[in-house]
């Protein structure tokens, strides 16, 4: 967001920089690139984008409060678990296509974070974020015993993936294999979810956010349902976790308790905040930066959380801005010193 | 249902609320004070059964230096409280509370890896110390006495607690403390060490009863994020920073979960965590506290 605050008198060397870099559609260079995965890449590579664009699209939701809305959501873990617990059970239990479980997964998710979030946005900070734990923990408790439903213990193993037989008939993807059309199939439909969470953030709405954020006195003020808004946040942000968490459930082949369990939460805030949470793209990076540091770190050592835990320690204390953050800073500073 | 029966459900539900009073009751104070919850609290108890187990294994195998090495593993945590926050926390006392949240939870993921580290994934266990080993009858019931030793412990440390905090100057410093740090600070007491004092004692708290609950409970890795939660409903049942909520809320707990199994069987888990969700909803600063 403050990449875009304009300086002016920029020289001129670092301005034809900045504008040939502005000129680039990035979205859609990083869009085109993700689809491509499946053919420049291994089947390695293909599991790797796909488990950060579930993961970008799950911090992105996060966001919606963390960063947009000013909300701490200590169980976010919940929607997600919701949404792949729907999704797994419509598409295993009761055979159920991907178009009928997919939206129903987000229905679903949607309804559950309309009657939590109802409760949570009456209370206030700490509280919140406590309410919040107790709701994932909730989710947790019945995913763990409920084993008629859930699986209890033992899970939902063996989610089938959705029938993509439609994709062999177009000529270039009829040579993949069925998880590599199911991340092309992802990766579409997070794209998709990514640009309407885009689109809420910037606008009107998303700006009174932004503002109850800054200033929840003042926004009541000025005539705005503070609650009302906190809840709509509270229930998009659910709905498109949830349906990250159906994306997951179909992609692991399987959903589990241990999703739900509210350390998971601590995970995806660490990512939100590790890419930077005054930025929209700040929690794609942050996915792609942690999902990439986890697999390249378990390859030398077993203590990731350790090395996790340092990360956050350093983020906390020398880059509370994250690596967006950190990276818009340098670019400014450099800016400043070539205009000296 | 056999009177028997309900009386050992009711003794069990005491137990569990007894060991859960000693780790929240820490957790407890420094919510009171620093408006903080404090998720390493529960790193700080699983590292005071690791150094009970250490501290066993050095004096005594037999489990005769029992005592010897719960005050050693209360000692130790205690220590480590006192680095962290004159290190680490302190700096983060004027931020928002994401970050204080994010803070201790990275010292969970840390300490969770320096005990593995160092103690291994496997399952250690202590040994009852002789003095407390054995059982007894009561009511027809077979009660364990280091249970009833449990039991006991609760209670004094709630009411040596209460007392501290009511009838002494330093309670009342504290107390002062919780009301307006900045006014208390303005008045020449030295709020940050009363801060660090707070927080090292409820670390000393933690690694005491991870050491005390060594005898009853193997210790294993991943007891530390397991047990931050049934402390965080106890002190949400209870209300945060008060003694007597915190032990009535442990209480609660221990007998919903002891008799929820009997009326709802495999949804006691379920029980406990709706009730944490309803007292928040209802009265958010818990049955025994008051409103921010």
């Amino acid at each position: 967001m403050t990449m875009e605050t304009a300086v002016p008198e920029r020289s001129q060397d670092t301005d034809a920089v900045s504008r040939v870099l502005r000129r680039v559609p990035w979205t859609f260079v990083v869009l085109v690139f993700a689809c491509a995965v499946p053919w420049i890449g291994s089947r390695y590579d293909t599991f790797l984008g796909e488990q950060i664009a579930i993961d970008a699209l799950f911090a992105v939701s996060l966001n919606l409060l963390l960063g947009t809305t000013g909300l701490v959501s200590f169980g976010h873990v919940a929607y997600f678990g919701v949404g792949a617990y729907v999704c797994g059970i419509l598409m295993k239990t009761y055979d159920l296509p991907f178009v009928v479980a997919f939206p129903a997964a987000g229905l679903g998710t949607a309804l559950f974070a309309l009657v939590s979030g109802y409760f949570c946005v009456r209370l206030i900070k700490l509280y919140f974020a406590m309410l919040t734990l107790a709701f994932s923990q909730i989710i947790w408790a019945i995913a763990y015993k409920w084993n008629d439903v859930t699986g209890g213990d033992n899970g939902l193993p063996e989610v089938p993936f959705p029938n993509l037989d439609w994709m062999n008939s177009i000529p270039g993807l009829d040579s993949l294999k069925t998880s590599e059309q199911f991340y092309l199939l992802a990766v579409f439909l997070i794209a998709v979810s990514l640009a309407i969470l885009h689109r809420i953030v910037r606008s009107p709405f998303g700006r009174v956010l932004t503002t109850i954020r800054d200033n929840p006195e003042r926004a009541a003020f000025i005539g705005v349902n503070v609650r009302l808004y906190q809840l709509a946040a509270f229930v998009v942000a659910g709905t498109f976790a949830g349906l990250a968490g159906a994306l997951y459930g179909i992609f692991s082949r399987g959903v589990f308790a241990d999703y739900v369990f509210w350390s998971k939460s601590a995970e995806v805030m660490i990512m939100t905040i590790l890419g930077g949470m005054d930025y929209f793209w700040g929690p794609p990076v942050g996915a792609l930066a942690l999902v990439w540091l986890n697999q390249a770190i378990t390859d030398y050592t077993e203590y990731w959380p350790f090395v996790l835990g340092t990360i956050l320690l350093v983020l906390l204390f020398v880059f509370p801005g994250g690596i967006v953050g950190g990276l818009d800073l340098l670019w400014n500073r450099l800016r400043r010193l070539r205009r000296a | 249902m056999a009177p028997s029966f309900l009386f050992s459900q009711f003794m069990g539900g005491l137990t569990t609320a007894m060991f859960l009073f000693l780790i929240a009751s820490g957790l407890s104070l420094v919510f009171g004070i620093m408006r903080v919850i404090n998720f390493a609290h529960g790193s700080f108890y699983m590292l005071g059964a690791y150094l009970a187990w250490q501290g066993v294994e050095w004096v005594h195998p037999t489990g005769a230096g029992f005592w010897i090495a719960a005050l050693f593993a209360a000692t130790g945590v205690g220590v480590l409280g006192a680095v962290v926050e004159r290190l680490f926390f302190r700096q983060l006392y004027g931020r928002e509370e994401l970050y204080q949240l994010l803070f201790t939870y990275a010292l969970v993921l840390i300490l969770g890896d320096v005990a593995k580290f160092i103690w291994g994934t496997g399952q250690l266990s202590v040994s009852t110390p002789p003095v407390l080993a054995g059982s007894i009858q009561v009511f027809g019931t077979t009660q364990p006495i280091y249970n009833l030793f449990m039991m006991t412990i609760g209670p004094a440390i709630a009411f040596f607690g209460w007392l501290v905090l009511n009838r002494t100057g330093v309670g009342r410093l504290i107390r002062a403390a919780q009301m307006d740090r900045e006014m208390l600070d303005a008045l020449g007491a030295n709020v940050g060490t009363i801060y660090t004092g707070m927080f090292v004692f409820s670390a000393f708290l933690a690694g005491l009863s991870g050491a005390l609950v060594t005898p009853i409970q193997s210790i294993v890795p991943g007891m530390d994020v397991l047990i931050i939660v049934q402390a965080f409903i106890v002190v949400v049942i209870g209300g945060m920073g008060s003694v007597w909520g915190t032990f009535w809320g442990s209480v609660i707990y221990g007998e919903v979960l002891s008799f929820g199994i009997l009326i709802f069987p495999g949804f006691s888990l379920f029980s406990v965590f709706a009730l944490m969700a309803v007292i928040l909803i209802v009265r958010p600063w818990g049955l025994f506290g008051r409103p921010l």
